[in-house]
């Protein structure tokens, strides 16, 4: 890597740390992954043991968030919930990343045929809403974790692929690639140890902000009813049963909403952080 | 400006024929055998061949294809396997609801999020644009059915100003009015939080430029310099987060009706996926679909009605 865009690194990572927003984000996220690393020893019960005489009991010292219509602890399930949702989140942002970015690297780079192909795809996926394609492809699938997964990363690989190969296209163009050629290096190597290393910043930013929208159709679906099936604790069923609860046990929607949403939040505050960082000119 | 027109449909004719394409292929892949789904699995094999005729299924697979493209060439759009009506009725008889949302939300969007991202960039990192970033980190980060149902339980359940139980579907235009104000705005939340961040960046971009400068030593009121000399700038921006960001908002307005019990396109979408009622879905698709494309169009248009130096003939 260049001198001039290591430097340019140090003042990325030096303005992110001293943005106020982006150090909460962070630390927001990292205590939600260590609740969820931790939820065997850390849950005070069994997240599916059911207590018919405790059925809908509002938060007290023992059942810090109260009990569901099973009369199971909800802190506990929430702890194993965000298991499901940041394991889908994380593992379907970087199959998205991955596949979408290797794709709109190879059509902005090779340009002709294969580029055309590839934007008419994507007009084609990008012309379905998220959250409906997510919906029909988990509803083909089945519901599993590895359908879920497969599912938004499916909805995720259109945007990386249209970001990654707007990029490259101005890459493409830049001298270092001409230099690399007549280097004759092979296009697999200019393509993935030059190219892509400059346009990392923006696949990152953008990952960080799809990692939240990832999460985010994870409990919509589970709220609607297509996620890992029940008894397994999901934050969005968490919700839903709240919802069919609404009168009886609003504690059961508020507390896993809280949860969903200080880990929106926590994302969407490192993706702006990021954004911001690495954009110089980009209005603070 | 109408060669324009003309010449956008054309474009759009291949996308449209890809996406019709890619609907038929992903309903053919349902698990499920519709004629078990309408008959029972009691029914003898007789009768599910029987009715597989009558439902075309017993066609080869291309020959359904082409039957399938041609009815929707015709504006037809089968029948539902659930109700046995046609699509085309259902859709129509929820789409006002839908549509009616929809805009309301984009309402919402536009009467809270420009004047607060205006306001934000007059007076950067002061209160207002402090307050404007929170709203609109709030709006982007709350998942539709959590926004609702929390605006459900203050608004509905505690102070009880607005219906629980929607009472969209009535003749009385006030109680209508009333039962659209709870979805509307959390469906323009997010809406919101695009229009107010789009519009904030805009205006500090704007508001720099020499042109602004000179407007203002000239001595022209600070309305006058806001909002004729910067503000018209901001509007191709504004158009395009509202035309990029349809297909969230159509999205989120299945999750807004279902928390608010209102009947809509999303309704029908997650009562079709309930009853694998295949023909239903697939006709939902196509229509969504059909939305975006659309939408994509009429951005486009708009381009040109809100900055005159954006040609469309």
């Amino acid at each position: 890597m260049s001198a001039s865009s290591s430097a340019r690194r140090n003042t990325v990572a030096s303005r992110a740390l001293r943005s106020p927003g982006l150090a909460f984000g962070f630390v927001v996220v990292v205590v939600m992954i260590v609740a969820a690393l931790i939820a065997p020893w850390a849950s005070p019960f069994d997240p599916d043991a059911q207590d018919v005489m405790l059925v809908l009991s509002p938060p007290d010292t023992t059942h810090l968030f109260g009990t569901d219509a099973f009369g199971r602890d909800v802190f506990s399930r929430i702890l194993w919930g965000a298991r499901i949702s940041l394991t889908v989140g994380f593992l379907a942002t970087a199959v998205g990343v991955v596949i979408g970015t290797v794709i709109g690297v190879v059509a902005g780079y090779y340009g002709g045929v294969i580029d055309r192909l590839v934007v008419a795809a994507t007009d084609v996926l990008l012309s379905f809403p998220q959250l409906i394609m997510g919906l029909l492809l988990v509803a083909v699938l089945g519901a599993s974790l590895t359908n879920l997964v497969i599912a938004i990363a499916v909805t995720a690989v259109p945007a990386f692929v249209r970001l990654a190969r707007g990029s490259t296209l101005a890459m493409r163009e830049r001298d270092f690639v001409d230099a690399c050629r007549s280097l004759g290096y092979s296009d697999l190597r200019i393509m993935f140890l030059h190219v892509l290393p400059n346009i990392l910043d923006e696949l990152v930013v953008m990952a960080s902000l799809w990692l939240a929208a990832a999460i985010r159709t994870e409990s919509t679906l589970a709220f609607i009813g297509l996620s890992v099936p029940p008894p397994t604790a999901t934050w969005g069923g968490i919700v839903r049963e709240g919802f069919d609860n609404l009168l009886d046990g609003p504690w059961l929607a508020v507390f896993p909403s809280l949860a969903i949403l200080a880990v929106m939040i926590g994302l969407n505050l490192i993706g702006d952080g990021l954004r911001d960082a690495s954009d110089p000119r980009a209005p603070q | 400006m109408f060669r324009f027109v003309i010449k956008r449909l054309l474009v759009a004719i291949p996308t449209l024929w890809a996406v019709l394409t890619t609907v038929f292929v992903l309903i053919r892949v349902v698990p499920g055998d519709p004629t078990i789904i309408i008959l029972g699995d009691q029914a003898s094999e007789a009768a599910r061949e029987a009715l597989r005729e009558k439902l075309g299924l017993a066609k080869p697979i291309l020959s359904q294809y082409f039957d399938f493209l041609w009815q929707v060439l015709h504006g037809d759009l089968g029948r539902s396997l659930a109700t046995n009506r046609p699509i085309v009725d259902d859709v129509l008889s929820v789409l006002p609801f839908t549509i009616e949302l929809t805009l309301a939300s984009l309402l919402v969007g536009a009467v809270i999020g420009i004047p607060l991202g205006v306001l934000a960039a007059e007076r950067r990192d002061g209160f207002a644009d402090w307050f404007a970033r929170i709203f609109s980190l709030a709006g982007v980060s709350f998942p539709a059915f959590v926004s609702g149902i929390l605006l459900l339980m203050v608004f509905s359940v505690e102070l009880r100003w607005f219906p629980v139980i929607s009472t969209a579907n009535t003749a009385d235009p006030i109680e209508r009015l009333r039962a659209l104000v709870l979805p509307a705005i959390n469906l323009g939340l997010l809406m919101v939080a695009y229009v107010t961040r789009v519009t904030r960046s805009g205006m500090l971009k704007a508001l720099g430029e020499d042109y602004v400068r000179t407007a203002r030593s000239k001595g022209l009121g600070r309305r006058l310099v806001v909002w004729r000399h910067a503000f018209p700038n901001v509007l191709v921006p504004i158009v395009t987060v509202v035309g990029l960001y349809l297909g969230v908002l159509i999205g989120n307005a299945v999750l807004t009706e279902i928390v608010f019990n209102r009947p809509g396109i999303g309704k029908l979408i997650v009562t079709a996926l309930n009853q694998r009622d295949y023909t239903l879905l697939q006709g939902l698709m196509v229509i969504t679909a059909f939305a975006i494309v659309l939408a994509n169009i009429l951005t486009d248009l708009t381009y040109g009605l809100v900055d005159p130096r954006v040609k469309t003939s």
